[in-house]
């Protein structure tokens, strides 16, 4: 516990009682006074303040842009050379197995890309980015936070700060004065709401959001509702419902990956894995991650072992994550099935504590997405 | 009340024992979102686990106090969970038993002990 780093917001999240555990090596919040069912609902209906400092914050600039994107498409299946200035898009590093080593943002910010890494495979993405690009340089930010403002009111309380950010569509990014600081902004976040992610220089982190704090309809948001926030949004945890043995058509992330990129297009391939990754485009994988609605009341977590029928003794898959939904309602998970048994409405079922309960293969997102585009 | 280490409250009114949760037990967990009572005429053993809770945080087992017979369950608690949380010895009980030998209570501990313990 002692080797655990700090954001720079740590003694905030002290301050404003907030109950810390460890998180991909660094002391992070896990929830505040307010308690995670409160929190997730107080993201849906008004706005949250999360710290998401742990993630990586890359820069990997060439002679121009385009030799930074093309270098990088050789690690990444994403359309990254046409990806417009001032414009963000999610993508992943794939291994030579077809599987998915992270996955992260892009965005092209004009003379760089700026890329944003989970925290638990940061040291291991800049290691294998920096020997497997050529001609370019990557550069670690390590003197900034990374906040994210999401709900509703994210617009009204950041557009207050600076008009600027009204003006922005989802996926947008610009750098904007908040507060008096040059903040690199994008219109995107994890929740499945609108909303803001805000890098800001880490001296002032913490001005900047007691700033964002000081709005009535903004609250200091943790993991767990993160956690539930991000699940009820479809959206994947990397090391959970994706990994290096998942390929992303086997995580139903096909439409990350962009035609150009596919068989037949104009940058077809050149990617690690290619093979599998345009083998499973054209005709399918064996499995794939799906919703999955408990018929019960039990919630039904990560670990849970799926069967096709309440007597079989082969499972079929297991559950990747799963919990609460509190704006469902009730119990949510996504999890890996055969693709015979994919379709919407399919019933499968889970072995908890010795008994099979069944569950309902269902769309993704659980609640719809409330992006401004 | 009585209370035991595992954080349940032991209320006994008649011949039966009111059992639920702590508030402190309930602030640790956190939002409980589901609560698996037994079945009314089970007949338990102490130790024997009888109640699933699960909050937003992970899913923990709550064991009978005493021998007996599971004369009544909360049927309110499991349509709504939160009970728990809002009045955790109130409106959130979980179980009456029926004790086969009352004198199994006069183990737990007095409130002041609890509150030691838990301080």
């Amino acid at each position: 516990m002692s080797d655990l780093q700090k954001t720079p917001l740590f003694d905030l999240h002290l301050a404003l009682g907030a109950k810390m555990v460890a998180f991909a090596g660094y002391d992070m919040p896990v929830q505040y006074p307010m308690g995670v069912m409160q929190e997730h609902v107080h993201t849906r209906t008004r706005a949250g303040l999360f710290d998401v400092s742990h993630m990586g914050q890359l820069q990997i600039a060439g002679a121009d842009y385009a030799t930074a994107a093309l270098a990088l498409e050789a690690l990444i299946p994403v359309d990254i050379l046409g990806l417009q200035e001032s414009r963000q898009r999610y993508g992943f590093l794939t291994n030579e197995a077809g599987g998915i080593r992270d996955d992260l943002m892009l965005a092209n910010r004009g003379d760089h890309i700026f890329v944003v890494v989970n925290a638990a495979c940061k040291a291991e993405d800049i290691a294998y980015m920096q020997a497997g690009l050529s001609g370019v340089t990557l550069t670690e930010i390590t003197d900034r936070a990374l906040l994210a403002l999401q709900g509703p009111a994210a617009e009204a309380v950041l557009g207050a700060l600076n008009s600027e950010a009204a003006d922005m569509r989802f996926m947008d990014v610009a750098t904007l004065r908040l507060a008096g600081v040059e903040c690199w902004v994008s219109r995107s976040g994890y929740t499945g709401e609108d909303g803001y992610e805000i890098s800001v220089p880490a001296a002032q982190a913490t001005d900047l959001a007691k700033a964002l704090l000081a709005h009535e309809d903004v609250a200091p948001i943790g993991l767990g509702a993160r956690d539930s926030l991000r699940l009820e949004a479809g959206l994947c945890l990397y090391g959970h419902d994706i990994d290096a043995t998942t390929t992303p058509v086997e995580g139903a992330l096909n439409w990350a990956i962009q035609k150009l990129r596919r068989s037949g297009g104009d940058r077809a391939g050149g990617f690690p894995g290619a093979d599998v990754i345009l083998d499973q485009l054209q005709n399918g994988a064996d499995r794939k991650r799906v919703g999955l609605r408990p018929e019960g009341r039990a919630p039904m977590r990560e670990g849970v072992v799926l069967f096709a029928d309440q007597t079989g003794d082969a499972p079929i898959g297991q559950i990747t994550s799963g919990g609460f939904g509190p704006t469902i309602g009730g119990p949510m998970a996504m999890g890996y099935v055969p693709s015979s048994l994919a379709a919407t409405g399919t019933t499968v079922f889970g072995e908890l504590r010795g008994k099979r309960l069944p569950l309902t293969v269902t769309g993704l997102p659980f609640t719809p997405a409330n992006f401004k585009r | 009340m009585k209370y035991t280490e595992e954080h349940e409250w032991l209320r006994t009114e008649g011949d039966l024992v009111v059992v639920g949760i702590t508030e402190h037990a309930t602030t640790q967990l956190g939002d409980i979102v589901f609560v698996e009572l037994p079945d009314v005429g089970d007949t338990v053993a102490k130790d024997d686990e009888v109640v699933v809770i699960e909050s937003v945080k992970a899913a923990s087992d709550i064991s009978a106090p005493l021998d007996g017979e599971i004369v009544e369950v909360n049927a309110d608690l499991a349509d709504n969970p939160a009970l728990a949380n809002e009045d955790a010895t109130g409106a959130g009980w979980f179980f009456k038993i029926k004790p086969t030998d009352a004198s199994q209570t006069d183990e737990y501990m007095d409130e002041a002990a609890y509150n030691a313990m838990i301080a």
